[in-house]
């Protein structure tokens, strides 16, 4: 490579980071601002007039502090519906990764053909079934719809085939134990790896879903905080008195997140979906 | 139940060890999981059923229905739901609306999609040449935004659209007309998922063997060379994924169009198809209709889906 080019890659990688970065450092700076300070001082110089901590102030005091409320619930679906959704897929996966019984190559095919389904577009057709049977505007109505996931149980189903030996499952019966034991004490440790990043994608899907709590619920004690964020901007929206609010919400919402994301990251293990789907 | 799966065990079972060597992989635990594999999957069929099937099939009916306003005597009366046959779908086809907020949505992602296929292969082809340094960075850089919910993501580009508080010229280029609109909600899609996409098509790289890449630079290839002569096509299956991927996400555009249309006038509330869906169903309380919506939007994906993962299949096929 000559020394003209040899940077080209690095320089690529740099534009591609402050692409994806500088968003997220603007809200950072815009939250250390006043409401007048946001209109007037540069964009990317930070104010230190103590705006951060009355934005942040006025953010978790607003409307009796709803909004912690719904930090509180986003946490609640994410955790609750990731665990549960993945416990579900990861004992579906390996029934259907290391036993043959009947109907399961039909309910296998069934799930590959559910994972062209996206979700998202069952959000109206969910919410009118649950409002028939009068269970709309409560925790489960967001939660039980998220529990199953195809796509979940593939990957799960790929992964058990592949890191779960047969073998082991012969010699752990031959020592005595019972199939139930051995899918909780073989089964079930090797597909750890897997679990973990199914979990990991459950939750930030959960935690980003915006359509199905807008359609399930209108009780703003029970938003998430993607959907609380919104009503905020909705109510905001005219004033530009309230922007530096939202902005403080903006933030909060997105720094915790953003740290146990990263921090998690040797965690996922992606290779799992470019591996396992085959096109 | 471990009584009940270990008595047919036998492992001395002349059938299960003659099928076990050229059997299908799991067929040997076949005999074995007794009760245990169907209370492993029934959670599962059973969620399925109550939150898949269930709506799809409710879906379906309601969209043949409509309601009919009662005669009664004094005119009142309860509105009845009587069959209507396709009035709903013809309703919905022939309103021109319907194909405008189909068109916008193919606008939106005939920019969107091809930006994020390239990007994502372009940063995951960056991280994998010799040369390239602080790749530890933009990794994690890059993969940030997947964090950001899409409402979120659309709230923060929305303050850097918006001319009052822009820091990228918002005051002189018009981010939220109607031409403007197409490219802000679609950088606000791909600015979300291009890390992701990266993530997966460089595990797809360095799962690679290595030996090729150093046979064709021992035969004097540059890294530019070895990188799209050799490594893109190896790399071909995963990124038509990616691509397939981006154009399911585009037919469910909702998130970001729906939290910049307070701050964007151009954006109207059945501006992509299932904003439609929504708007049909919740504001203007038809839920025939928004069934009906839901439906066609349903089947355009599975299509979509079907077609794009043909041409991926035999790209595959032609390397």
């Amino acid at each position: 490579m000559t020394q003209r080019t040899r940077w080209v890659p690095t320089l690529i990688l740099l534009i591609g980071a402050l692409y994806c970065v500088l968003p997220v450092l603007w809200i950072v700076i815009a939250a250390t601002k006043t409401n007048d300070e946001l209109f007037s001082t540069a964009p990317f110089v930070p104010a230190f007039n103590g705006g951060f901590f009355t934005n942040l102030d006025a953010l978790f005091s607003y409307n009796d502090g709803i909004f912690g409320r719904w930090v509180l619930n986003s946490v609640i679906y994410a955790v609750g519906g990731g665990v549960l959704s993945t416990a579900i897929a990861g004992a579906a996966g390996y029934a259907l990764g290391k036993y043959r019984f009947t109907g399961s190559i039909m309910l296998f095919r069934a799930i590959v053909a559910a994972v062209l389904l996206p979700q998202i577009l069952l959000a109206v057709p969910q919410f009118l079934l649950l409002a028939k049977a009068g269970m709309t505007n409560n925790y489960a109505a967001v939660l039980l719809p998220q529990l199953v996931s195809p796509f979940a149980i593939y990957l799960c189903k790929i992964y058990s085939e592949a890191s779960v030996p047969d073998e082991i499952m012969e010699a752990a019966r031959i020592d005595g134990g019972s199939e139930w034991r051995i899918f909780r004490s073989v089964g079930a440790p090797l597909m750890l790896p897997a679990l973990v990043t199914v979990f990991l994608l459950q939750f930030i899907g959960i935690w980003n879903n915006f359509l199905l709590p807008f359609v399930m619920i209108n009780d703003d004690q029970l938003f998430p905080l993607t959907l609380g964020l919104y009503g905020l901007m909705i109510i905001t929206g005219g004033q530009a008195a309230q922007y530096s609010i939202v902005i403080a919400g903006v933030l909060v919402s997105i720094v915790p997140l953003a740290i146990l994301f990263l921090s998690l990251q040797r965690y996922w293990k992606l290779d799992l979906i470019s591996g396992g789907v085959k096109l | 139940m471990s009584s009940r799966a270990d008595e047919p065990a036998a492992g001395s079972h002349p059938a299960a060890a003659r099928s076990a060597p050229h059997g299908v992989r799991g067929a040997r635990n076949g005999r074995h999981g007794g009760l245990l594999p169907a209370a492993l999957v029934s959670p599962a069929i059973i969620l399925l059923l109550l939150f898949t099937v269930a709506p799809a099939i409710y879906a379906v009916f309601l969209s043949f229905r409509r309601l009919q306003v009662g005669r009664g005597l004094l005119g009142g009366g309860k509105p009845t739901e009587v069959w209507t046959g396709f009035s709903n779908y013809t309703a919905a086809l022939t309103d021109g609306e319907f194909w405008a907020s189909l068109g916008r949505m193919l606008l939106i992602g005939a920019f969107g999609v091809p930006m994020t296929v390239v990007l994502a292969t372009v940063f995951a082809l960056c991280l994998d040449a010799k040369r390239a340094r602080l790749t530890g960075f933009a990794r994690l850089a890059i993969f940030l935004p997947y964090a950001v919910p899409g409402v979120v993501a659309s709230l923060l580009w929305g303050f850097l659209y918006l001319p009052a508080t822009s820091p990228i010229g918002g005051g002189t280029f018009d981010y939220f007309g109607s031409r403007g609109i197409f490219f802000s909600v679609a950088n606000v899609a791909v600015w979300g998922v291009v890390g992701f996409n990266m993530v997966i098509l460089y595990t797809t790289v360095r799962s690679l063997p290595r030996e090729l890449f150093e046979a064709a630079e021992l035969d004097g290839a540059s890294e530019f060379q070895i990188a799209v002569r050799v490594k893109l096509p190896l790399m071909a299956p995963a990124v038509a994924m990616v691509a397939l991927f981006s154009v399911i996400g585009a037919l469910q555009l909702f998130n970001e169009p729906t939290t910049l249309k307070p701050l964007a006038n151009a954006i109207s509330s059945t501006w992509v198809p299932l904003m439609r869906a929504y708007t049909d169903a919740f504001v203007d309380n038809s839920i025939y209709e928004g069934a009906a919506t839901s439906f066609l939007l349903i089947v355009m994906t599975v299509a979509a889906t079907v077609v794009v993962s043909a041409i991926g299949r035999r790209i595959g096929r032609a390397r």
